[in-house]
């Protein structure tokens, strides 16, 4: 939009023509901060955001409606690609779904591996986005370099499981695809026991970096209230102070029999987000400890699962896990047929950046990069 | 102090720097593509159909259930029939004649490389590849795989993934066992109750 354009409407903005030159921006799809994929309208007054509307769509693949048209069974890797970074809890979420569908009971050591690569996920994920979120603040590189390095070898550790680094297509529903060798499991718990010295690394290189702080501390302030009122979830959610997480309250899978903290932040601001993803890595890395010492033999799928050809009685489910990014949703309806009747996703990207224009308000430019960064989003799961 | 938090996160840089040159932990960079890191057994890349013997046309396992094409997401799989039966050559349907695909094609710009094809086929005869460089500049015929460049033998799957190649040669010669063991059980009923 031109800048007279938005000077007509200065009135009807500020509710004062006098108060100065509006200008509203496009920024995005091409901006290095939003991944050619994402748009933000801003409204500046100087150098204050005054109104921000974001645009989305441009990575529109109509997920739902293939689903829709689809046999249970092949909707599974299509669900790999809605947060592209995590398709093992992606895969799980759908999973858990159809099982609720069906009522299809899942093998305990299949319980065990999906805990431990939700979990590998969740690492890779936090690391990857405080380096981007890092990359996005100026810190051209380093820090996502040193997040991708560890996140590499979470993903040779799922390739050599799944086949594949990032589309995993590895759940099943009743249980997992193939099982895990002795060897693989034992580079998990190599994984786990080198990583905290990464993390010590990390934090050291960051957390008390000033210039971080002054960049992030008070900035983007989510309140309690709306965060709660926009149904935000995940380490949003926990950074403005909600204790919500659906590992403990819903406790699917086994999470019940896992002991781990909930970390809380205290102030919603950008900082709190960066550290809700660092403490949450640690709580991972202690769930994986216990998944791996407590892991037990016996299938991982029963043989008689319908994979190919599954027809569910007509009805409805709702599975829900705590993706590294929020509250993950599946919602199917079945009328009986070989194609779910109603496929829905909730994701929890698209919620969380609801309340992106309420946290840039009254900040500049340079912030709203930052605050964009700290939300966490896939656009692939914004868009679907 | 201000500035203390920066110098420690530069003594972390300067570690990660000087330690790339001793420690191979902090050097993962390879200079593709003169330098490859091997890829996992359970790689998967695109399907390919396998045969058995020497012989991709008389050998092949596919016998055009069509399976594989209902199934995979993308639809990109496109199978057609044969109209006559052919021998069983390789000694994997027990002497049956089978139908053959008289054509069969994959699109690899469409293939999402799920694998769902190799896990819904009943008669183990497609395989993932794990060969990634399938770029061309040829954007029709060059990304639409017929036949000919679909079949692998088996010894190529052997080649690739070992472990998962042993398995099912395992189960196929099981299933084998059993069925040579079918008649030979008959006859042996049969020639003791001559014998009475
Ligand atoms: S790998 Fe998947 S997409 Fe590719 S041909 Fe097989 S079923 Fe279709
Ligand atoms: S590859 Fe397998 S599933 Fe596909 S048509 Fe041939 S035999 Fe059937």
């Amino acid at each position: 939009m031109s800048v007279e354009i938005a000077e007509d409407r200065m009135a009807e903005l500020t509710g004062d023509p006098d108060s100065g030159q509006l200008l509203e921006i496009s920024m995005g799809p091409h901006h290095p901060s939003t991944h050619g994929v994402f748009r933000m309208n801003v409204t500046l007054e100087g150098e204050r955001v005054v109104r921000l509307k974001p645009v989305f769509g441009y990575l529109h693949r109509n997920h739902e409606k293939i689903a829709e048209n689809a046999s249970y069974l092949a909707a599974i890797p299509y669900t790999d690609r809605l947060d592209y970074l995590c398709s093992m809890t992606n895969n799980w979420g759908y999973a858990l779904a159809v099982e609720k569908l069906v009522g299809i009971a899942v093998p305990e050591r299949a319980e065990y591996i999906r805990v431990i690569v939700a979990e590998l996920t969740r690492l890779q994920n936090h690391a990857s986005l405080i380096g981007f979120l890092l990359q996005d603040m100026g810190a051209s590189g380093t820090p996502l370099m040193y997040a991708f390095r560890e996140r590499e070898k979470i993903l040779d550790l799922f390739e050599s499981l799944t086949g594949s680094r990032m589309m995993c297509n590895y759940m099943r529903f009743g249980g997992v695809r193939v099982d895990t060798t002795p060897e693989w499991l034992e580079e998990v718990q190599a994984l786990v026991s080198r990583f905290p010295q990464f993390l010590d690394e990390f934090e050291k290189l960051l957390t008390e970096n000033e210039i971080l702080m002054s960049r992030t501390q008070g900035v983007g302030i989510l309140p309690r209230e709306l965060a709660i009122n926009a149904g935000v979830t995940g380490p949003m959610l926990r950074a403005s102070g909600v204790n919500y997480d659906i590992r403990k309250v819903d406790g699917y899978g086994i999470y019940d029999r896992f002991t781990f903290r909930v970390p809380l932040g205290e102030h919603g601001d950008v900082y709190d987000r960066y550290m809700m993803r660092a403490l949450e890595m640690h709580e991972s890395l202690k769930i994986l400890e216990q998944a791996l010492r407590e892991i037990t033999a016996g299938p991982v799928i029963d043989p008689k699962t319908r994979l190919r050809g599954l027809r569910p009685k007509a009805g409805e489910a709702y599975g829900r896990i705590e993706s590294p990014k929020g509250e993950l949703g599946f919602y199917l309806i079945s009328n009986g047929t070989t194609e779910p009747y109603r496929y829905r996703v909730r994701p929890p990207s698209l919620i969380n950046l609801t309340v992106l224009e309420d946290m840039c308000l009254g900040r500049s430019v340079a912030d709203i990069v930052v605050i964009l960064g700290s939300i966490d989003i896939v656009l692939g799961e914004v868009d679907r | 102090m201000l500035g203390k938090g920066i110098l420690k996160g530069l003594v972390e840089t300067a570690r990660n720097f000087f330690g790339s040159y001793a420690e191979k932990e902090r050097l993962t960079t390879v200079q593709f593509p003169e330098e490859r890191l091997v890829q996992p057994e359970a790689a998967r890349v695109f399907p390919f159909l396998l045969y058995d013997t020497d012989d991709a046309e008389k050998g092949l396992r596919c016998v055009a259930c069509k399976i594989c094409e209902v199934e995979c997401p993308p639809k990109c799989i496109t199978i057609e029939k044969s109209t006559e039966k052919k021998p069983d050559y390789a000694g994997n349907y027990a002497g049956k004649p089978q139908f053959y695909p008289a054509k069969f094609s994959i699109d690899v710009s469409v293939c999402m490389s799920c694998q769902i094809c190799v896990e819904v086929c009943p008669f183990d005869a497609i395989k993932m590849d794990t060969a990634f460089e399938l770029s061309t500049d040829d954007r029709f015929g060059g990304l639409l795989w017929e036949k000919d460049r679909l079949t692998k033998s088996n010894e190529y799957y052997h080649l690739i993934h070992p472990t998962e190649a042993a398995e099912v040669d395992a189960q196929l010669a099981g299933k084998k066992a059993k069925a040579e063991a079918k008649p030979a059980a008959a006859a042996a009923t049969t020639g003791a109750a001559a014998a009475r």
